[in-house]
């Protein structure tokens, strides 16, 4: 018996030929929340007396703007916009691999894997709960099913997909405040010798940047989710007993992984408006 | 063999940041002890320079994941 362990999301039916993986679904799913709650402090901040939540989600916001306010000093009112989107949009994405249900409801796919012969339909099979006995479970993941839904960056094109806007971001803030040639002064400077040496090795640091980006948050959030479903297979016995803490760690880590790699770009961004 | 380079991998892998979280850690604890008013900043910062130097190793994890699944 092996747990059901896929490092990539996997297609559960697709549109037109476009595969809609699981990890899109979510992603879906993260955005509509996402515009959900945009759209209530919207609507909040407009009346004369506000709700509860509404302050509970400024205070967040606020200590996210002194936090960015720290790096970035007086130009963080310009670029809180992109960095808070990106914090709260990664902390939802991380968190929501975490929801009960994720991962764990299985369906048989749509598109004809190699396990699967014949055409099914998307019936959401077995809702398989924590306690339930391993026999059940076994004998789900030996039929080629797939689960329905998958943490959003727990799938590398989400990631690649946020690195590449982030980092392309970088070069266009870097454009629009250095202007063209005081920005493509970093990179390629002739005027003297080491900066002829350097300004390549900076055009090479933009490309591991994104790859650094990328595969931080996805081994970081996809570690988590194998850990846990590990866990269990190691020690049956105590199950929830040692599942509620590392359960509390990746709830921990996702907050932690949002908030450094919108600290990187902040860093990345102070780095790429600012004269040397 | 497969299972001898994702144990490898992994292993060796995570020598490197294990090493630099304990110094991480220790380095805070020490300018804690030098400046105990400063505990937030220090936190924040010891948590974020402990992500960075963990990024290594899940590099690793992730190459061994790679190994252990995909190739």
């Amino acid at each position: 018996m092996s747990p059901h362990i896929s490092i990539k999301g996997e297609t559960v039916f697709e549109i037109l030929g476009f595969p809609i993986t699981n990890s899109f679904i979510i992603t879906i799913l993260v955005v509509f929340l996402f515009s959900f709650i945009a759209r209530y402090y919207y609507q909040e901040i407009q009346k004369e007396k506000r709700s509860l939540g509404f302050y509970g989600l400024h205070a967040m916001f606020v200590g996210l703007y002194g936090m960015f306010e720290s790096v970035l000093s007086s130009k963080v009112t310009i670029f809180y916009s992109l960095l808070g989107s990106f914090f709260f949009f990664i902390l939802l994405s991380n968190w929501s691999g975490l929801v009960p249900g994720v991962g764990s409801i299985l369906i048989k796919p749509q598109v004809h894997s190699e396990e699967v012969s014949e055409v099914a339909e998307t019936v959401p099979l077995a809702n398989i709960e924590e306690k339930d006995d391993q026999k059940e479970e076994k004998e789900v993941h030996g039929t080629g099913k797939i689960p329905l839904l998958r943490g959003g960056t727990a799938d590398l094109n989400t990631t690649i997909a946020l690195a590449l806007v982030s980092v392309f971001m970088t070069q266009l803030y870097g454009f629009k405040f250095l202007g063209p040639i005081g920005h493509l002064k970093k990179y390629f400077d002739f005027r003297d010798p080491i900066m002829i040496m350097l300004g390549p090795l900076e055009l090479v640091q933009e490309f591991a940047r994104i790859i650094s980006f990328a595969f931080r948050l996805y081994g970081n959030i996809f570690a988590g989710e194998v850990l846990l479903t590990i866990v269990p297979f190691l020690l049956p016995v105590f199950f929830s007993f040692v599942v509620a803490p590392m359960f509390l760690m990746e709830i921990f880590v996702g907050l932690v992984q949002a908030l450094v790699f919108v600290m990187l770009s902040a860093v990345f961004i102070n780095m790429a408006v600012s004269h040397h | 063999m497969r299972l001898f380079a994702t144990a490898l991998a992994i292993g060796l892998g995570v020598i490197g940041p294990a090493l630099g979280v304990g110094l991480i850690g220790s380095k805070a604890m020490e300018a804690l002890g030098r400046n105990p008013e400063a505990e937030a900043p220090i936190r924040t910062t010891m948590i974020l320079a402990a992500a960075f130097a963990e990024s290594i190793a899940i590099f690793a994890l992730v190459v061994a994941l790679i190994i252990k699944f995909v190739v």
